[in-house]
């Protein structure tokens, strides 16, 4: 048997990591950029098929502002709850975590709710035309990111409550935060397509 | 605790060592066992395993999707042949290129990924297992679909790129391009599962020591590739939803009468298209490297060149695309620019060309047949890259546009281009996944059959396509005096055919019958020649500390290993993304019945989507509930992953 020499004792490593030093917020990384890539394409398309009209909204209305705008308020007061649910999750604060992460979960199950009256106030059907094909593309698919989303902080505040928690569930809670600024932050620009571009362009 | 690796015994008692690297040993196993029964292997997360399957998965797609290419070429053998008629024609090569591409190229070498680059980088496995446990079964069902619906007479007829309005609702009958469409999607996800692996093993899970310019070059090649993946496949993934749309609710993104455009769909598609050639070629590189630095002996030449030409074709593979668009008439200007990226992005494949020459020169090269398939490589390959730059010319392009000699140059690149590595691949790493050695021989004959039988084939198509002859036309009138060399192909691909059954035979054979391979048969520089063939469930006994760039070469006598993981469950080393310093331990999933009970309710989503849209609010609550069983942990697995109590103190 060859001696091998005993290099490196990783032994009092912590085995968990917060932020990009972890395994996971890499996982959570790659796929918002696979998403990203999907929103980026997704809005390219939709001034691509802008440029092949005179008229935009081709013979339609535009889409009425305000359950879009409420909904974009709420997704930006929902960043507070996730701001503090991440730092209670980094912090292993278990009774703070469960209420930012139960107040986070409400503006999310919110802004879904608002989706409901946001489809009808788009004024359109998608199959109007090219323009409300891709409109409804774009809210439909930002939608099921916040519905995906919702989903995951529901789960997590289960278990948050009922256990079995381990260290890395507080790393999942602290992700969950992230991939919520994510969707948030697409909802700005996504939001300025579909209800400004036609007012605009 | 059951710290077997921390007591360390004086350093000097082998006996002790021996006896506790025993206990280590059966520890390990116990901790990274593989579930059997059937239920267990339907829950094992074990990437070795998982690759093994999607290797042969690919395979046998392969091997139906080249049959199918059989009885094309038994039907242009002769002009005015009736043996298939034209709608079934249109169904055979809209299969064979689409599994080609979708069912076996791109998963086959993210396949070797799954396996390989765990073993390559000193990790005891693949990020995200579970993950990579259910993009095999989405591959698989996904596979699976498109074949049964060519039996059953619906197989997709609109060509691998499957371009509206041709393929639209107006003018693709029946649900065929529906199917089309939603196998794209199947390997989509199955694809980006396995790409964000990669990228998270690579960049979180090397062994310490191996900073960022010590990765194995065939590592390097898979980092490039699922990049790319990552970036191209979102715009496939858009445009066949847009498609389907189309076709399943009315919606009008490829339909100009209501102000959509059927060339948004072109757009879409090579935008995705053109790094797709690449996703499949890139690999390839690295497996030649791999091949080219163990046979010649000596690390290869330019390792630095090397690297930044693989992620310089990354970026420029994705300013090509409207290359195969040349004969829409989109404006001269954006037409030269594209002609002037396509011409631009044969320099790093020179760099890289020449890099290997420079590695082959003077060197004791082995010509065993890893190597020789390697050599076929450079032959075939530089053919087929020399007609793609005359088709970046654009007066050429139009001139051939639709031609065979499409057809030749595109199987030049790919079977030259990643093909014969591939296959240098499977003899190179056989002994690895198998323990045992293919059959040198055999071998070797199998390489000069395909080699002469690939060249047969498809020379004669570059010809036919200056003839005038279009692809994708099932039969041809005799006086066009196409017919001899078209016999020449298809004699060929009886040749190449010989070539593919003598691989399975050896392949097959040589599995309880081949040569006992042992650790390190070729002598290869990486780490995954250190373990045992075929290695053990953990990978490592020890994670190694790699001391440079040739990992096993460069390894000083006394072999340092890291010590302190865990050995009583599933726990594994990350470390930095530049120098490979240890950051932290996390301890992976046990296997788990759930990411296959998510992927068949993936799958019957997916199939159903194709029927009705109400599949959507039919399907979210079971892959709801697929997706919380999978994550939802149960107290056994949480106990084993709660922290040390000292850290726990620590902490509070």
């Amino acid at each position: 048997m060859t001696q091998d020499r005993r290099a490196l004792d990783v032994s009092t490593l912590p085995d968990y990591a917060f932020g990009h030093k972890g395994l996971i917020w890499w996982g959570t990384v790659g796929f918002m950029v696979i998403e990203g890539s999907m929103f980026v394409i997704a809005v390219i398309a939709y001034f691509y098929l802008r440029l092949k009209v005179d008229e935009w909204p081709p013979s339609l209305p535009n889409p009425d502002l305000f359950a879009g705008s409420v909904n974009l308020a709420v997704v930006l007061i929902s960043c507070v709850p996730a701001f503090f649910a991440k730092a209670a999750a980094e912090r292993f604060d278990l009774p703070r975590l469960r209420l930012w992460l139960a107040l986070l979960t409400f503006f999310g199950i919110a802004s879904l709710a608002l989706r409901v009256f946001e489809f009808p106030a788009l004024n359109c059907r998608w199959d109007d035309n090219a323009y409300g094909s891709i409109t409804w593309l774009l809210l439909g698919l930002h939608t099921s990111h916040v519905a995906t989303d919702v989903v995951e902080s529901l789960v997590l505040f289960v278990l948050m409550m009922t256990g079995p928690i381990d260290d890395s569930r507080f790393v999942d809670v602290s992700e969950n935060s992230l991939y919520w600024y994510f969707i948030v932050a697409w909802w700005i620009p996504i939001y300025l397509t579909i209800y400004f571009a036609p007012r605009w362009l | 605790m059951n710290d077997d690796a921390t007591q360390a015994p004086e350093p000097n008692e082998v006996g002790a060592e021996a006896l506790e690297d025993d206990a280590l040993r059966r520890a390990l196993e116990r901790a990274w066992c593989v579930p059997s029964g059937v239920i267990g292997r339907l829950s094992v997360v074990d990437h070795r395993t998982i690759g093994i399957r999607y290797i042969v998965t690919a395979f046998v797609f392969f091997l139906i999707a080249g049959a199918l290419a059989g009885v094309m070429r038994l039907q242009l053998a002769i002009p005015d042949n009736h043996f298939l008629g034209p709608d079934r024609y249109n169904q055979l090569f809209t299969v064979h290129g689409t599994a080609m591409m979708f069912l076996f190229a791109v998963p086959v070498m993210e396949a070797f990924g799954v396996y390989l680059v765990p073993l390559m980088l000193g990790a005891r496995s693949i990020a995200f297992p579970r993950l990579n446990a259910f993009s095999y079964y989405v591959f698989l069902f996904g596979g699976v679909m498109l074949f049964v619906a060519l039996v059953v007479n619906s197989g997709p007829d609109a060509g691998w790129f499957s371009y509206v309005p041709l393929a639209g609702p107006d003018y693709g009958a029946g649900k065929r391009s529906d199917f089309w469409a939603q196998l794209i999607t199947f390997t989509e996800v199955a694809g980006l599962a396995i790409a964000v692996e990669i990228v998270a093993t690579t960049l979180k899970m090397r062994a310490p020591g191996m900073s960022i310019d010590r990765i194995p070059l065939f590592v390097w090649a898979m980092l490039a590739t699922s990049f790319m993946v990552i970036f191209a496949m979102p715009s496939v993934v858009l445009s066949s939803t847009f498609l389907l749309l189309d076709r399943l609710v009315g919606t009008h993104f490829y339909n100009p009468a209501e102000g959509g455009d059927a060339l948004l769909w072109q757009h879409l598609f090579w935008f995705f298209g053109h790094p797709e050639v690449y996703i499949i070629f890139v690999p390839a590189l690295g497996i030649v490297s791999s091949i080219i630095t163990t046979f010649t002996g000596r690390p290869v030449f330019g390792y630095t060149a090397l690297v930044l030409s693989v992620i310089a074709t990354g970026f420029l593979g994705f300013a090509v695309w409207v290359h195969h668009m040349f004969a829409t008439g989109l404006p001269q200007l954006g037409l030269s620019y594209f002609t002037a990226a396509s011409m631009v992005i044969s320099i790093p494949t020179g760099v890289q060309i020449f890099c290997w020459i420079a590695s082959l020169w003077r060197s004791r090269l082995r010509l065993e047949t890893p190597m020789l398939f390697v050599l076929g490589f450079f032959a075939i390959f530089v053919l087929g890259g020399l007609s793609g730059v005359t088709l970046a010319v654009i007066p050429f392009n139009l001139q051939v546009h639709d031609t065979f000699y499409v057809v030749a140059h595109f199987h030049y690149v790919l079977i030259g281009g990643a093909v014969f590595p591939l296959i240098g691949g499977i003899f190179y790493w056989y002994p690895k996944m198998t323990g045992r050695m293919l059959d040198e021989s055999w071998g070797r004959v199998t390489f000069w059959a395909l080699f002469i039988g690939f060249n047969v084939t498809f020379f004669p198509m570059h010809l036919l396509g200056f003839m005038g002859m279009p692809r994708r036309v099932y039969t041809y009138p005799a006086e066009l005096g196409w017919g001899t060399l078209n016999l020449i192909s298809s004699l060929g691909a009886l040749l190449l055919t010989l070539g593919g059954a003598l691989l399975i035979a050896n392949v097959v054979r040589s599995r309880h019958s081949g040569r006992l391979a042992g650790n390190d048969p070729w002598g290869g520089d990486t780490l995954e020649w250190s373990v045992t063939s075929p290695p053990p469930v953990y990978n490592f006994l020890h994670i190694p500390v790699v001391e440079g760039r040739n990992a096993l070469w460069d390894r000083s006598p006394d072999r340092p290993i890291v010590t302190g993981i865990r050995s009583d469950r599933r726990e594994v080393l990350v470390t930095s993304v530049t120098d490979a310093e240890p950051v932290h331990t996390t301890v992976f999933p046990e296997p788990s019945i759930w990411p296959f009970l998510c992927a068949v309710v993936t799958s019957a989503f997916f199939v159903g989507s194709i029927f009705t849209p109400w599949a959507l609010p039919v399907a979210a609550v079971p892959l709801a509930v697929t997706l919380v069983g999978w994550f939802w942990p149960n107290r056994r697995d949480a106990a084993k992953r709660q922290s040390q109590p000292a850290l726990q103190e620590q902490r509070a």
